[in-house]
């Protein structure tokens, strides 16, 4: 792709000159044609994605509540942050939920991929069965969860009682909340991350463990040093995905907790949508919303400039 | 000492070994299995029992009497119905749109030569990792600005276009041989009738893998109309039942919610099993995930 893109940019030639080129002659109809095709798409996009995302960085600056004008206020809004309790909170609350959610479903995930990665019978059918949860529509498998974890007549804690543990209230337990919706989480959203993992496992070339296993190498060296480093291409690519999906999650709060009790599970998303949605705070929700954007994009760069580290082969493949 | 060891041998050859951890291997995957299919089983169980049977202590897994009833009593609890109709309305439409602008500008991108191809297609790369969460508020002024809040465009309109879906048709598009365009060109089809006989054809894997992926995001999606829909009209599925959990009651009707819970997943799930294929391999060749 980079390299499609040089080509094409490639000569000194002036923009303007290309352009008019392009409108005469033989390639005149293919110019045209690539224009209309663009048209609807680009257009949408434009008035969709590129202005709504200009337009933000106004709202930032202004104190909006969409009954009066907005009223251009500077940085207003950032000091505000600075000194709000309850952003630090959901802050930390998005860290956490982020930092503990990923990692443990991607323990798991990954040796789900190595079960299913065996050739046996009925794999399809487990690799289904995990993946129910993640395209069932979250408020459903929120609504059900929330039930699951009613303290009195949920699931677990009956379960639990077989044991003679008295569970936790759950979701209704500041401590507990957050591990709650993480555990939710995860049920909902690890056969993503499994599935991935399977590919990346698939692609392993056989050959690469026959001669392992000739040089002697026993099942773990084999996974220590043939699975684990031909699987880190994927792990990234999991990891990278799954944090940023994470860190805008929205919905199970939402629905299973509504942020509760005593903002133990509210993140950032959802301190976003208060502001703009319940206190028509449009200005504040749009400073906080940049943080998001910000968090996100570092959380991006950063595991790419770490890639080289543990990413095998990552220099060559960066498309 | 000798003869244990080759009686060990022997008892574990590698064959044996392989059909112990296999056998292994099935009782992990079946407990986790359990697991990951009790929460539905759950639900589909509580749906058939009564307000008594739903907080009696304890809990029975198989409903004593099954109340069937409960579903035309959870249809009718709210607007349902119109929901059904809004959601599927909503999702009908994205699908066709996203499959209409995305292949068209997929094939834009990837076979037509123009000035400033390259460029505009950077900027569509560049900017499909922004997330969500920074266009809620600007898009929402602009809605109302539109005199869009509280009807169905607002959560169709803005989209019809995508990125990422316009990004992976592209992908694949360029892969098409050019041989068989070209073929098509010299026999004088114009760029119109070429992409609609020969590359719409050939597309039609990543054509499936893009209609199954945005059918099951819009049906689910729940933050965007929550912000935009409030009047009951207009409201889709997943707004009825997230609201219809929390209408007051003295003893949440949790049967109710069960039954409804169960059928606003089934068409999703249906969805998944019928096109399972193309899901699959949508997310591993994009890595683009459902949901929220």
């Amino acid at each position: 792709m980079a390299a499609s893109m040089a080509s094409a940019g490639g000569g000194r030639r002036s923009a303007l000159d290309e352009f008019k080129r392009a409108f005469t002659g033989l390639r005149r109809g293919e110019t045209i044609a690539g224009y209309l095709f663009l048209a609807p798409n680009f257009i949408g996009f434009i008035i969709f994605l590129l202005f709504p995302i200009c337009f933000a960085f106004l709202i930032m600056l202004t104190d909006w509540s969409l009954a009066k004008p907005p009223q251009f206020v500077g940085l207003e809004n950032f000091e505000t942050m600075v000194n709000d309790r309850l952003f630090w909170k959901s802050l930390g609350n998005s860290f956490y939920y982020t930092f503990v959610a990923v990692p443990t479903g991607i323990f798991i995930a990954f040796w789900l991929a190595l079960a299913l990665n065996r050739k046996m019978r009925g794999i399809i059918f487990f690799r289904t069965i995990y993946f129910l949860p993640q395209i069932t529509l979250t408020v459903a498998a929120a609504t059900i969860w929330r039930w699951i974890y009613q303290p009195e007549i949920g699931m677990i804690n009956h379960m639990l009682d077989w044991f003679g543990i008295d569970g936790p209230k759950w979701i209704h337990d500041t401590q507990w909340a957050m591990p709650s919706v993480i555990i939710m989480s995860n049920w909902q959203g690890i056969g993503f991350a499994m599935l991935i993992l399977l590919a990346g496992l698939q692609g392993i070339p056989e050959e690469y463990y026959e001669a392992a296993s000739i040089d002697g190498a026993s099942g773990w060296q084999r996974m220590r040093y043939v699975t684990l480093p031909m699987l880190t291409p994927a792990l990234f690519f999991v990891v990278v995905t799954s944090l940023i999906g994470a860190f805008q999650s929205f919905d199970q709060f939402f629905v299973l907790t509504q942020g509760g009790p005593a903002h133990a599970t509210t993140p950032l998303t959802l301190y976003i949508f208060q502001n703009a949605f319940t206190f028509f705070k449009m200005g504040y929700g749009a400073a906080l919303a940049s943080v998001v954007f910000v968090i996100i994009l570092i959380i991006t760069i950063v595991q790419w400039r770490l890639a080289r580290r543990w990413v095998i082969g990552f220099e060559d493949n960066d498309d | 000492m000798a003869n244990a060891i080759k009686l060990k041998d022997s008892f574990f050859g590698q064959k044996q070994v392989k059909l112990l951890t296999d056998l292994l291997v099935y009782v992990v995957l079946s407990i986790v299995g359990v697991i990951f299919i009790m929460p539905f089983a759950w639900m589909v169980a509580n749906s058939f029992k009564d307000l008594r049977g739903i907080y009696k202590f304890p809990p029975e897994f198989i409903p004593e009497t099954w109340h069937f009833e409960n579903y035309t009593e959870a249809w009718t609890a709210t607007h349902f119905d119109i929901g059904f109709l809004n959601s599927a309305l909503v999702a009908a439409a994205v699908v066709l749109g996203q499959l209409i602008t995305a292949s068209l500008a997929g094939y834009s991108f990837a076979r037509l030569r123009y000035p400033g191809r390259d460029k505009i297609f950077l900027l569509y790369i560049s900017l499909m990792m922004v997330p969500f969460t920074v266009l809620l508020i600007p898009l929402y002024i602009q809605m109302r600005a539109f005199g869009w809040v509280s009807t169905l465009q607002a959560v169709i309109v803005p989209f019809l276009f995508t990125p990422w879906g316009t990004f992976m048709m592209r992908q694949f598009m360029v892969t098409i041989p050019r041989e068989l365009e070209d073929a098509a060109r010299i026999d004088g089809c114009g760029f119109f009738r070429t992409y609609w006989l020969i590359i719409l054809p050939l597309t039609k894997p990543a054509l499936a893998t893009l209609a199954i992926f945005t059918f099951v995001n819009t049906w689910n999606s729940y933050q965007w109309p929550l912000i935009v829909l409030a009047k009951p009209k207009v409201k889709t599925l997943p707004l009825l039942l997230a609201s219809f959990q929390n209408q007051s009651a003295m003893r949440t009707p949790w049967h109710l919610i069960m039954a409804a819970s169960t059928f606003v997943v089934v068409p999703v799930l249906i969805a998944f099993v019928v096109g399972q294929k193309y899901y699959v391999r949508g997310i591993v060749t994009t890595g683009i995930k459902g949901g929220g």
